[in-house]
């Protein structure tokens, strides 16, 4: 098992989506959300997942699909 | 009593203790070293400073480290150029260049920051080394490890041009190609630090690595004779580098180094990849992530992890932001050469034309005492200007040919 900080970042048009209950449901991973900024244009939330790696990966992969944007919880580290 | 008190969130204010660790485990926010400013009080003196050795330690006392400097000894305490010929071209009456292009041993300011990192990371045990970068910092960890005698990984992008990483390979660090392009390296380094407790000097010791920034303003204060400038001209890629500059101006006045700071700290950026300066044009307290199209590449941080500090400490300070054209990059870094003779790499470009645009609007004044921090050397981005220096003037190898061209009699004189 494996826990991952992630920073996510929802567009306008995805602030009413329930995604992270979403993505609870179609993976098998725990969603866990420490801290949140959501306003009406835009929002953002930093979220622990917990399972095993690949199933981590793929529900990563799935909340970009759902058209938020996915970073590590440091964001940029590349310099 | 040490002077590290703690990590302290800079969001929720839970501390924790001076290990390799970055992220609050309560709310996730950034973590950074917070000091017994009493004790550090007690023992610090402008004497003490000005006797201390010819590099940035000589501010060990603020600096994250609980024992002596064993890594890169020399960074820092670079020349404070009183620019007569760029200020009289702006109309600024005290204008000065911090010359970070001239670091030692890489050229480039983050050799304060890599220094402080692994003195620190050896402090806490570690022999191995980390870094995820497409250039300066990778420069600085590579050299600075070679010379430690510390095992040294980096992590580039395969998308990578090959000449990004000939100056690394230099120094025999093991250049890690992922397959993949900037993002994927991101995911993965981050997903290293929290799995492998490597110790990466930009993810969990970024903390203390962060720290070694606040020697830039230590020593403009001390070299502009324990004044603070009115203006600082500051370049962002994460924005670490602007915040820890007006940190380490609050804390040369708390100590009573410096009896008044009004510096009013300014952001610049390239137009190519200008999500906090954007931010602060819109009047937002929060930035857009960019995908990054500059040649500006060490400030090309779309996602900055200090963006939002960066504001504040901005709008703090009273200071301003603003964003550059590419062209304007290149003019800027031609301008600096031509009047001061210092030629810095596309970032200074970046520096320069917004402290052109600063002073145009007026923000900037006539009589303000204003520094531009200059943040590494033009040699490493030559190909930025390769198009825009002209070529060399050709001629026979013959006396007559010389003087034609130069249109010279014999008592010298002429151009070409």
């Amino acid at each position: 098992m494996a826990s991952l900080r992630f920073h996510i970042r929802f567009p306008e048009d995805k602030i009413k989506e329930p995604i992270i209950y979403q993505i609870g449901h179609e993976y098998k991973v725990v969603t866990n959300v420490r801290r949140a900024d959501v306003r009406e244009t835009t929002g953002w939330m930093d979220v622990e997942l917990t399972g095993e790696t690949a199933e981590i990966e793929r529900a990563v992969e799935g909340l970009r699909k759902k058209g938020v944007l996915v970073d590590p919880i440091e964001l940029n580290v590349v310099e | 009593m040490a002077k590290m008190k703690a990590l302290v969130c800079r969001e929720c204010g839970k501390e924790y203790p001076t290990k390799a660790i970055h992220v609050c485990e309560l709310c996730f926010g950034p973590l950074e070293v917070k000091y017994n400013y009493d004790e550090i009080k007690k023992g610090i003196s402008r004497h003490k400073i000005e006797s201390g050795p010819h590099s940035m330690w000589r501010y060990i006392d603020l600096l994250p480290v609980e024992g002596a400097a064993t890594v890169g000894p020399h960074a820092g305490f670079t020349p404070m150029v009183r620019a007569h010929n760029l200020g009289a071209y702006l109309g600024l009456n005290e204008l000065y260049i911090k010359n970070d292009t001239v670091n030692h041993p890489t050229l480039s300011f983050k050799d304060r920051v890599v220094a402080v990192a692994l003195t620190r990371a050896r402090e806490l045990g570690f022999g191995t080394v980390a870094c995820a970068s497409t250039g300066n910092l990778a420069n600085s960890v590579a050299a600075h490890a070679a010379a430690a005698g510390l095992q040294c990984y980096v992590f580039i992008p395969g998308d990578l041009e090959a000449a990004k990483v000939l100056g690394n390979l230099i120094y025999r660090p093991n250049v890690v190609e992922v397959e993949g392009n900037y993002d994927d390296v991101n995911r993965l380094c981050s997903e290293i630090a929290a799995e492998h407790g490597w110790a990466f000097v930009n993810i969990n010791i970024r903390p203390y690595y962060a720290e070694g920034s606040k020697t830039l303003a230590f020593e403009t204060v001390e070299q502009l004779g324990w004044r603070a400038p009115d203006h600082a001209v500051v370049p962002m890629a994460s924005g670490s580098l602007l915040t820890k500059i007006w940190k380490g101006l609050n804390e040369m006045l708390m100590l009573g180094l410096v009896e008044e700071v009004r510096t009013k700290v300014n952001g610049a950026q390239a137009e190519g990849c200008s999500p906090i300066a954007t931010a602060y044009r819109e009047g937002r307290d929060f930035f857009k992530p960019v995908k990054p199209k500059t040649i500006a590449k060490s400030l090309a941080i779309g996602n900055p992890a200090d963006g939002y500090y960066a504001l504040k400490a901005t709008a703090e300070s009273g200071g301003a932001m603003d964003m550059v054209s590419d062209e304007e990059v290149v003019e800027g870094i031609k301008l600096l050469a031509q009047t001061e003779g210092i030629f810095a790499e596309t970032a200074g470009g970046v520096t320069v034309g917004v402290l052109r645009k600063l002073v145009k609007q007026g923000i900037i004044k006539r009589s303000d005492l204003t520094v531009a921090y200059i943040t590494g050397n033009g040699l490493k981005t030559q190909e930025a200007v390769i198009d825009a220096v002209g070529r060399p003037v050709r001629i026979q190898p013959s006396l007559v040919s010389f003087e034609r061209t130069f249109k010279m009699g014999k008592n010298g004189g002429g151009a070409a």
